[in-house]
């Protein structure tokens, strides 16, 4: 067994959120979806820094970390004054920029 | 004894992957892969959270085997700790009931979408198995230190070649943090803040001077839903609840026969009780 197992459970996490993001329609899911594909690409980058003999991936990971600590804030910020303003949560009914 | 095992610990760079470790890999990954699953089928947005945080926590696991013990630490920490609890709190929020509607709204998109997530497995897993598995890893034995450890090596890094984009991260943080009580601050008002003196203009300018009657609390009813009866027996429309189901007014029941204990005295009533007891014991 080579660590290259661990950058195919990362792509295989990373499509599932793909397509979690495609499918789901709660904001909120949606978003947890976009966590789990950042999450992924820290598990190839974690592997990455492993192969290469080097910790700079892992600190690559960890900036990732922190900009999605980040991310989570506004996002949810976001999400909550939409709620506040259209009282739902779903993804289908922010549509004011469509037509 | 312990400079073998130095010895051993400096010559296990950790590079190719050993029997614990894959047995490691082969418990933690399914089940990382069935919290991501999980996630993505479950209707409730609770249960998808849940599923997302067993997914990290594993994930985290998997980095702990992977030579980086800090990063599998935060990743529980401040994944499954901090920003899950943050989503929990968002779905609370939001309404726990606001499960998916299953109505497509674009005709074909969940199996468009499916296509597309296959194809992409397709084409990454085709592409790292051939690219990938001839490779032998190097390992972090050398990088993280024998002596030190990853945390330690980890942080000279970070203080000394990453040390600007590390400061950068304070300003994101700061950014986003101030950002997020912008957002979630209710400016909701568009009319100025009446004072007390216009108030008091208003309502001797309004048809009614003296606030409005109280809901009528009866002795036969303690609840507010009960309107308020004008002198005449008639209820006060004033007194009505709009958002309150109002109850019809009952008539006080006929004083029905009290009890004797109630009418006599409290000495009298004491007295009878011990007697009554007296009696009772054989």
């Amino acid at each position: 067994m080579t660590p290259t197992y661990y950058l195919l459970l990362s792509a295989l996490l990373f499509s599932i959120g793909t397509v979690g993001v495609l499918v789901r329609r709660n904001a909120i899911v949606v978003f947890m979806c976009i966590e789990l594909m950042l999450n992924a690409v820290n598990l190839s980058l974690v592997t990455f820094a492993r192969v290469n003999g080097g910790l700079d991936g892992q600190v690559m990971a960890f900036f990732v970390m922190v900009v999605a600590a980040a991310e989570v804030v506004v996002g949810l910020a976001i999400i909550m004054s939409i709620f506040r303003a259209r009282r739902s949560s779903s993804v289908d009914d922010a549509n004011l920029l469509k037509y | 004894m312990s400079t073998a095992a130095l010895a051993q610990a400096a010559t296990d760079n950790g590079g190719p992957v050993g029997l614990s470790e894959a047995i490691a890999f082969w418990i933690l990954g399914p089940m990382a892969l069935a919290g991501a699953l999980g996630m993505v089928f479950a209707r409730n947005a609770v249960h998808s959270a849940l599923w997302l945080a067993l997914a990290m926590l594993n994930l985290g696991a998997l980095y702990m085997a992977q030579q980086a013990p800090f990063l599998g630490f935060v990743q529980i920490i401040v994944y499954t700790g901090a920003v899950m609890m943050l989503f929990l709190f968002v779905l609370m929020l939001v309404g726990r009931d606001s499960s998916d509607s299953v109505v497509e709204v674009i005709k074909g998109q969940r199996l468009a979408a499916a296509v597309l997530g296959i194809g992409f497995v397709a084409l990454m897993v085709g592409s790292l198995a051939r690219a990938l598995f001839s490779v032998t890893p190097i390992g972090l034995g050398a990088a993280n230190g024998v002596p030190s450890g990853n945390v330690a090596a980890l942080g000279r890094l970070l203080f000394t070649q990453y040390l600007f984009p590390f400061e950068l991260t304070s300003a994101l943080l700061i950014t986003a943090a101030l950002g997020a009580m912008l957002m979630t601050f209710p400016h909701t008002r568009t009319t100025a803040k009446s004072g007390q003196r216009a108030t008091v203009e208003a309502r001797l300018r309004g048809a009614r001077v003296s606030p409005l009657p109280g809901p009528g609390v009866f002795a036969t009813a303690n609840s507010v839903a009960t309107p308020a009866l004008l002198p005449d027996g008639s209820v006060a429309p004033e007194s009505l609840s709009e958002i309150i189901e109002t109850v019809p007014p009952s008539a006080p029941a006929p004083l029905a026969p009290v009890d004797a204990h109630a009418l006599v005295g409290a000495d009298h009533a004491k007295s009878d009780r011990i007697s009554s007891g007296e009696e009772a014991q054989p």
